[in-house]
């Protein structure tokens, strides 16, 4: 755990206990059975603004708590640990493009909303099957046209912040703006968003589009580093349970180096994670180093706790019932969004010069 | 959580004393050995001491700030982690070497200030602290490598006195230490309750070394053969079976420092980075990466691997603000210490291909030569201070909580 102040722990423990009490798996089950067209509960969403999470990197001024990315992170990665859904990462990394682009009227007329929770904001960068920030999107006089693919959260945002060729636009929902659900294996909000002449509000150029995907990057690595311990958690739990042989599992030597390993990775892991988003909040000039070494770290580790709890569940490891495959299909989807591994080791070689 | 001292200091101290140490290190720290090393190297022993060398450690030792956070009563600084920290930046600043060091740091020292009698405080610490006495660790036996508490060196008692004999192995620095604190064998008729902590002269009558050659072709160990040793009773930390708790508490002590909690692995680590390496041997492309995708994809991992560690070693460090000492978090940091040290070695010698395995003489560069050397070293860094799997045992009992096999 990185160095917290008092804030930061009252607000990963708040996020903690709401996550446990409020959040476990057993509501994403609720949710994914139900199956509302918005992809998320409202009522949790109303609790989550209500607490405030949707402004911690909003500043003051427009209502919003300006506690920075660690503290995001922290809540982030609290409701990670149960695959809880809400469009709180979209919103508040949206809401973060607004705050560091240009445009004053988009400040006023969005940024209170989104930091009461009122609005759902979310990114529109990507336009294929993998994480790229050349896009083919346009802009002419004020109208935006484009088609992005798999917009997290796209099913229920109000507006889109979009990457065009030229930089970084505000799209609200509406006029020219098309969005078609792309069911996926997580079973959690992804579309596509076509916009055909849609008015657009310039935020910025391309340089705060990449900005943006970085801070995006750090927030879904903190979601996957929830994710990754309570995975490797309830696995090692389970290993204390299950007899055979006349054994609990955790008595086989094979088993206690193979979580031992895993338990390595993860505490590697959680400094890249910490220290990328303390990166974003010092300002430092290799946040983009530190977010690629998180994603590239971020995506690794879960893929390994994610398939080594399939494995080590055994059978019930592969039923419905069980968590294990839940944590496995969001793990996938992570993995590949805002870049993987491989995406984000290229680009830290070519960070370094090499 | 902040010493009291810490959290009552007001900002203007911690400048007041930083200015303090830098004024001192100008005043001592002799021109002539700047960014030099210590003398006393680990695998090839200590070479003699120039007259700059001695008077910066006598500066030193007089100073107390070799060993920074040891008690003032003891030869120690008696400074608190932050000014300790002070300290250590200040001696970087100027490219200036802590001088006292060795197992009497690292590991002994720390150890016997837990579990010591205050004569035996008085008496072993302040050497330590001047880096005047030199300690060596008697544990592994030919017969208990992993699995120590099987070591059958026995300490008989003999009522003023016990009379040792038996064997250790993996000596380091054996042949040039004044002392041994040695586990050995008080009662046979009990496993890890039958085990005690000794101090033992290396110049006491019945005490043998014999440098043993390892692959690298250096002899940084020794066998060290005990017959018939007298050895003081004054001489027993702690009481009779009570070796297994002090000697463990020493080993955390040990992978502490192996693990660079200390700095040491960071120095084992340094030099040409490999990126920069594998551009000067391979090439790059047009657009200036490695020429390999294949080794370049490895290169990344490894570099990456590094940075993580870093950072991790970063947060432990602040984690562990005003905790007792290392935990047994430190066999991951070992284990991970190890791996990234043997990594870069395997990339670099892939690297370098044939100029990469001279082992003498012409036609090699110095680098190249000292990457097989230290290729061939580095396996023994998941070996020693407790294997990677012994590690991995630690893990998985000691945090996660997993229990032994029935």
């Amino acid at each position: 755990m990185a160095a917290l102040n008092d804030e930061q722990v009252m607000l990963r423990d708040m996020a903690r206990e709401w996550a446990d009490n409020e959040s476990p798996v057993t509501a994403f089950r609720k949710l994914r059975d139900a199956a509302p067209a918005t992809g998320f509960d409202t009522e949790a969403w109303g609790a989550i603004g209500q607490m405030g999470w949707a402004g911690v990197v909003i500043p003051e001024e427009f209502g919003g708590s300006a506690f920075g990315y660690l503290s995001l992170g922290l809540v982030v990665e609290q409701l990670g640990r149960n695959l809880a859904v809400s469009p709180l990462s979209s919103t508040a990394v949206a809401a973060s493009a607004i705050v560091m682009g240009t445009s004053d009227t988009a400040k006023q007329d969005w940024l209170p909303k989104l930091a009461s929770g009122e609005a759902i904001a979310t990114l529109a960068i990507d336009e294929g099957a993998t994480h790229s920030l050349d896009v083919e999107t346009t802009v002419e006089g004020g109208k935006l046209t484009g088609t992005k693919a798999f917009v997290a959260e796209g099913d229920g945002a109000d507006v889109f912040v979009v990457a065009a060729k030229d930089g970084l636009y505000l799209v609200a929902k509406g006029e020219g703006v098309t969005v078609s659900p792309r069911k996926m294996a997580d079973s959690r909000s992804h579309a596509e968003v076509r916009f055909d002449g849609a008015p657009a509000e310039k935020l910025g150029g391309p340089e705060l589009t990449a900005q943006v995907a970085d801070r995006a990057a750090a927030i879904t690595a903190a979601e996957m580093l929830g994710m990754a311990d309570s995975a490797f958690h309830q696995t090692l739990d389970y290993l204390k349970q299950r007899v055979q042989f006349g054994q609990v599992l955790s008595t086989f030597q094979a088993l206690q180096h193979r979580m031992a390993k895993m338990l390595t990775e993860l505490e590697l892991m959680r400094s890249t994670v910490e220290g990328a988003l303390e990166a974003i909040d010092a300002g430092r000039s290799d946040v983009d180093q530190a977010v690629s070494l998180a994603k590239a770290t971020a995506g690794e580790t879960l893929r390994l706790v994610s398939r080594e709890m399939v494995q080590l569940y055994g059978g019930v490891g592969m039923t419905d019932e069980y968590d294990a495959g839940l944590y496995l299909k969001r793990s996938a989807v992570l993995e590949v969004m805002w870049g993987n591994a491989a995406y984000h080791r290229d680009r830290f070689a070519r960070l370094n010069g090499y | 959580m902040a010493t009291a001292a810490e959290q009552t200091r007001p900002e203007g101290a911690a400048d007041d004393f930083r200015q303090e140490v830098r004024g001192w290190i100008e005043a001592n720290f002799p021109a002539s050995l700047r960014g030099s090393d210590n003398a006393m190297s680990a695998v090839e022993g200590p070479t003699e001491e120039t007259p700059d060398q001695r008077q910066w450690r006598e500066a030193m030792g007089d100073k107390g700030w070799g060993v920074p956070t040891w008690p003032k009563e003891y030869g120690g600084g008696g400074l608190d982690r932050a000014q300790a920290r002070i300290v250590q930046e200040e001696l970087a600043r100027a490219g200036a070497y802590n001088p006292i060091g060795g197992m009497g740091v690292m590991m002994f020292g720390p150890t016997l200030l837990e579990y010591g009698s205050e004569e035996q405080k008085q008496q072993h610490i302040p050497g330590i602290a001047r880096g005047e006495v030199r300690w060596c660790q008697g544990y592994s036996e030919p017969g208990a490598g992993s699995d120590l508490a099987s070591l059958q060196t026995f300490a008989e008692d003999k009522g003023d006195h016990y009379l040792v004999n038996g064997q250790k192995t993996w000596t380091s620095g054996g042949q040039w230490a004044d002392k041994c604190f040695a586990l050995v064998r008080t009662d046979k008729s009990q496993k890890h309750a039958g085990i005690s902590f000794l101090l033992i002269d290396m110049d006491a009558e019945g005490v043998e070394t014999k440098p043993i050659r390892l692959i690298s072709g250096q002899s940084p160990f020794c066998e060290t053969f005990f017959t018939n040793v007298r050895v003081p009773k004054e001489n027993l930390v702690g009481h009779e079976g009570q070796g297994w708790t002090i000697g463990t508490r020493l080993l955390q002590h040990e992978r502490n420092s192996l693990s660079g909690g200390s700095g040491s692995a960071s120095r084992m680590n340094a030099g040409n980075a490999v990126p920069n390496i594998a551009k000067k041997y391979r090439g790059t492309d047009a657009e200036g990466r490695i020429a390999d995708a294949d080794l370049r994809t490895r290169i990344v991992k490894h570099e990456m691997d590094q940075r993580a560690f870093a950072l991790t070693l970063r947060r432990a460090a602040l984690e562990a603000k005003g905790n007792a000492g290392p935990s047994a978090a430190t066999s991951i940091m070992k284990n991970v210490g190890a791996r990234i040290t043997q990594d870069r070695a395997e990339l670099n010698i892939e690297i370098m291909g044939m100029q990469g395995l001279g082992w003498e003489g012409e036609g090699f560069s110095e680098e190249e030569l000292s990457q097989t050397r230290s290729w061939l070293w580095g396996k023994a860094v998941s070996i020693y201070g407790g294997s990677s799997e012994i590690q991995n045992n630690i893990v998985a009992k000691r945090i996660l909580g997993m229990l032994d096999h029935q």
